[in-house]
């Protein structure tokens, strides 16, 4: 259990940058994610911090000492794979108990150890199976066991989750985030998926091409992101492309004049507006009030999703909470709607 | 209709046990016959046979070259498969592992005493150890240490195949994991990879030796004068003689080749390798 922190880590290959200028500081016990689309630099950035791949430049320091140049064996990180990695010739047991072995201790306390990491992850009864023997999420919780039992620095896991199905995942992530709390470990994951980041970290770092874009909350992440791409990659919205007018007015390319804060300077820019943060039958004195056809309307159960046309140019998703009952929506439909101005974001520019 | 599908899955089926039996059949005619031959009374091999006897098999240890010729055969190839597996490991990682240029021509590279004919391959050795021979003064013409060095080549080629087939259902991530745990690379090696190859290792330590030890065309171009290997002095008892003895010869050569597979295949099973 340590502070972690990253300076300026860089990766290129050839003359490719995957990391770009990467600097974090993650205090002891906390649960950071990594999140980003694939290819954004995120698994390699946790690679470097396991050491599996050389920095080209930048620092990598844990508890206070310097372990970029260090090999992966003289690293004390517990790493949890995509993909297992049990050995496939060992027992349950022996998969726990080898971190341990690496680490020259006792065989009396190694099992016992390895036997106390098993019971956290409520698999104890089965340390004498092979891996082949389980099923995914059992093997995922025993490479969990297997990097909890060495004590590491640091624990860090790379798309834990993505093999194993919807309702396992959030079973294993829960019983994640539980174990890094009771133990006050500080943890790093890599993740694609945003419900995943959403629901275990205390603070998450969304990356693309090679950079950070946005640290921060969860509220920080979709209340207030840092650009399009955060707006965009976490959390569901529709972005309206346009023209800031004046102060306060954004035109958007069908010729929509809507209300809207934040935007100061006029040119190029685009609204983002959630889905969620737009209801039907606005009162008379709502900021903007619009008009719209139903093009396509689904029912997801919490919620009606609705794609509406608001002119010949601009699109629109609305969420509307499901209160049973009432007259479903369909396709064809005429609605109106509305939102106050203070609910989308606009940002510069038309990237 | 559903009957017509039945009947035609029910025809198809019988016509591939059929021709599954003819191709057994085939392979095996020859062996069944050479055992049946070994067992002959009579001298000149001939239909039908005037009766059994053992006498055949006594006739075997008896004669000097066939007795020196198997002890000779099991010492080149034992030694010839331990050297070339402890070749093919380290070849078979980086070839599976490593970051090597031109990994295809390497890899032909290697297999390639399997594809020239074998007497291409002694006459080719024969040259190198007698130009060695020349420009060292070292006497490795017709010595055993020749002998073990052409029956190493013949080795790497089945060790390096079956070695990279089990080396590359291994997930190197398994690897990174141990390493992650603290195990260093020749501790990852030794505790991971090793047991993850062993069935590889062991049938391509199989395959070499049985190739190497029924080998003869490349082995007859680098005995030394009163050395032989077994198939040679098959070979050379043959040139003169035809009686049964041959026959039970080889019958005990099947012998040795059927114990190694089934003492390999207590360990490995076999059919889940090949």
């Amino acid at each position: 259990m340590a502070r972690l922190e990253l300076e300026n880590l860089t990766k290129h290959y050839g003359g490719q940058a995957t990391v770009r200028g990467v600097t974090l500081d993650i205090p002891d016990g906390e649960f950071l994610v990594l999140l980003g689309p694939s290819g954004c630099g995120k698994t390699t950035t946790l690679r470097m911090i396991a050491g599996f791949i050389e920095p080209s430049g930048g620092s990598v320091r844990l508890g206070g000492q310097d372990i970029t140049h260090r090999p992966p064996w003289r690293r004390n990180t517990g790493m949890v794979f995509q993909s297992y990695a049990l050995f496939p010739h060992m027992t349950v047991a022996q998969n726990v108990a080898f971190g341990l072995e690496m680490r020259k201790i006792g065989r009396a306390e190694r099992e016992a150890r390895a036997l106390e990491a098993l019971r956290m992850v409520r698999l104890d009864g089965l340390a004498d199976r092979l891996p082949r023997q389980m099923s995914g999420g059992q093997q995922q919780r025993v490479a969990l066991a297997r990097a909890l039992a060495i004590r590491p620095d640091v624990l860090l896991l790379d798309e834990p989750l993505s093999n194993l199905d919807a309702k396992l995942r959030e079973e294993v992530r829960i019983e994640i985030r539980q174990l890094q709390q009771q133990l006050g470990l500080t943890a790093i994951m890599v993740t694609h998926d945003q419900e995943e980041a959403l629901t275990v970290a205390d603070r998450l770092v969304v990356m693309a091409e090679g950079e950070i874009r946005q640290i921060g909350s969860q509220q920080d992440l979709y209340e207030r992101p840092a650009d399009r791409f955060v707006a965009g990659f976490v959390g569901r919205s529709t972005v309206i492309t346009g023209q800031v007018r004046e102060p306060g007015l954004f035109e958007s390319a069908g010729g929509l004049r809507l209300r809207c804060q934040g935007a100061t300077a006029p040119g190029a820019a685009s609204l983002v507006l959630r889905p969620e943060a737009i209801h039907l039958d606005p009162p008379p004195d709502e900021h903007n009030r619009l008009e719209g056809e139903v093009t396509f309307a689904s029912y997801l159960g919490p919620v009606l999703e609705l794609h509406l046309r608001l002119s010949a140019e601009d699109r629109i998703t609305v969420h509307l909470p499901n209160r049973g009952g009432a007259g479903l929506i369909r396709a064809g439909d005429r609605v109106s709607i509305g939102w106050p101005q203070d609910t989308g974001i606009v940002f510069a520019g038309t990237a | 209709m559903a009957a017509g599908v039945f009947t035609g899955r029910r025809a198809r089926r019988a016509a591939l046990t059929a021709s599954a039996g003819l191709g057994l059949g085939f392979i095996l005619l020859p062996l069944l016959l050479v055992m049946w031959l070994a067992f002959f009374r009579q001298e000149i091999p001939s239909f039908p046979p005037q009766g059994y006897t053992l006498r055949w098999f006594a006739a075997v240890p008896a004669n000097r070259s066939f007795a020196s010729g198997f002890l000779l055969s099991v010492q080149v190839s034992v030694v010839a498969t331990f050297i070339g597996v402890a070749l093919a490991v380290p070849a078979s990682l980086a070839l599976v592992r490593g970051r090597l240029p031109l990994k295809p021509v390497m890899n032909t590279l290697l297999m390639l005493p399997l594809v020239v004919p074998g007497v291409v391959l002694g006459a080719a050795i024969y040259v190198g150890e007698l130009e060695t021979e020349l420009a060292t003064e070292w006497p490795v013409l017709g010595s055993v240490t020749g002998l073990i060095a052409a029956h190493t080549l013949i080795v790497i080629p089945w060790a390096v195949r079956l070695v990279t087939a089990s080396l590359s259902t291994l997930n190197p991530v398994v690897e990174e994991a141990a390493k992650n745990l603290g195990a260093t690379p020749w501790v990852t090696f030794r505790r991971v990879t090793l047991p993850a190859i062993r069935p590889g290792l062991v049938a391509g330590a199989l395959f070499g030796f049985v190739t190497s030890f029924g080998n003869l065309e490349a082995s007859l171009f680098l005995v030394g004068p009163g050395q032989t290997t077994l198939p040679i002095a098959i070979l050379q008892y043959l040139a003169w003689k035809i009686d049964p003895t041959v026959a039970a010869v080889s019958l005990l050569q099947i012998v040795v080749i059927a114990v190694a597979m089934l003492i390999t295949d207590r360990f490995v099973k076999l059919s889940q390798v090949v």
